[in-house]
């Protein structure tokens, strides 16, 4: 069975990427991974169409966690998982964790094979 | 939140008119006048946010502008849900989703032809709306401290004059308000004496819509 897929959703392109980067260097290849960061104009900021692209390279029929940075960031990433077709939806969910170790140990707990649900409570249990 | 559509049963069942001119004219008014503010807005937004609330909205508002001849020429809820889409996929910030849901949310509530109560009952719904999707409420230094009021207002039979009156009111009332959702809750008390910048464009959308209905 397929592994969950990981999205890192930051305002900053450059954090994406360097969390997403962290990521790789921990779990390789074995879990789906995306990352977007910034607007439709090029600055810091984030994009629904950005992000239902990343959902979509990142996909895995076991499901996509989503790991965000500030509120635009969830409020966009809730949209646009509502966005998604009825089959897909009910397999996205945002985790409230912190953006960079959240995607590093919710990717690590993927990589083991855990279902959606596990892998979205390990990476809250980092949130007070 | 049962209470959010309360409506005063004596607003008249009469259908508002809006023909194409009309919709067209609402909607370059509300574009218009947050673009015309964009730089106020991120003043707002610089002193207790992040500094880009001028430039997402122009960017939003410019792209519906982009498309003003084939929004105006759409029935009223296609045409609140294509502004609505837009809002969502060109804002970018809280803003885009917040904006875009009540646009779609009235695009979703409202008929073609809405009368009063229907419309008030409508931007009730939305707000309920907006509500869910910020996980917020009216006391937190956000667009619903304008929103809410400005029902109200619409609601309670209040006519253009009164509902822009007690729009700009609100959007003063959070001045002394300390924020406790999005990004200016970061401040704590440092967010006093600020208006909150997404009250403040809540605030253009509804004096437009206002200013719109108030000129007959």
């Amino acid at each position: 069975m397929a592994n969950v897929g990981i999205v890192i959703v930051s305002h900053s392109p450059k954090v994406a990427e360097g969390a997403a980067e962290m990521v790789r260097q921990m779990v390789g290849d074995e879990v789906p991974l995306a990352w977007t960061g910034g607007n439709s104009g090029g600055g810091l900021g984030t994009s629904f169409d950005a992000i239902t692209e990343a959902i979509d390279r990142a996909w895995s029929d076991a499901g996509v966690a989503i790991l965000v940075d500030l509120g635009g960031a969830e409020t966009n990433s809730e949209m646009a998982i509502e966005s998604l077709p009825a089959a897909r939806r009910r397999r996205v969910v945002v985790c409230n964790a912190p953006i960079v170790e959240g995607a590093v140990i919710a990717a690590t707990e993927a990589s083991g094979g855990s279902d959606l649900e596990t892998v979205r409570r390990v990476a809250e249990e980092l949130s007070p | 939140m049962s209470s959010a559509r309360t409506v005063d049963s004596r607003l008249e069942d009469k259908a508002i008119a809006l023909d194409e001119t009309r919709r067209r004219r609402l909607v370059s008014a509300i574009a218009c006048s947050v673009i015309e503010r964009a730089d106020e807005l991120t003043a707002l937004d610089a002193a207790i946010g992040d500094g880009d609330h001028g430039a997402n909205m122009k960017r939003g508002f410019e792209a519906v502008l982009q498309d003003l001849d084939a929004l105006a020429a759409m029935s009223l809820p296609d045409l609140l849900k294509g502004v609505g889409m837009k809002l969502v996929t060109k804002v970018g910030g809280a803003s885009g989703p917040l904006y875009g849901t009540l646009f779609l949310a009235l695009g979703k509530e409202l008929s073609d032809a809405p009368s009063r109560a229907t419309a008030a009952s409508g931007f009730g719904g939305a707000i309920a709306a907006v509500k869910a999707r910020g996980k917020s409420d009216v006391g937190q230094k956000t667009m619903l401290d304008v929103l809410q009021p400005a029902f109200e207002a619409f609601a309670a039979g209040g006519d253009a004059a009164r509902v822009r009156e007690a729009t700009l009111l609100a959007a003063d009332g959070t001045i002394p308000m300390r924020a406790t959702r999005g990004r200016a809750s970061f401040l704590g008390e440092r967010s006093v004496g600020h208006m909150d910048p997404g009250a403040r464009s809540a605030s253009l959308i509804i004096c437009a819509v206002c200013d719109e209905f108030g000129g007959g």
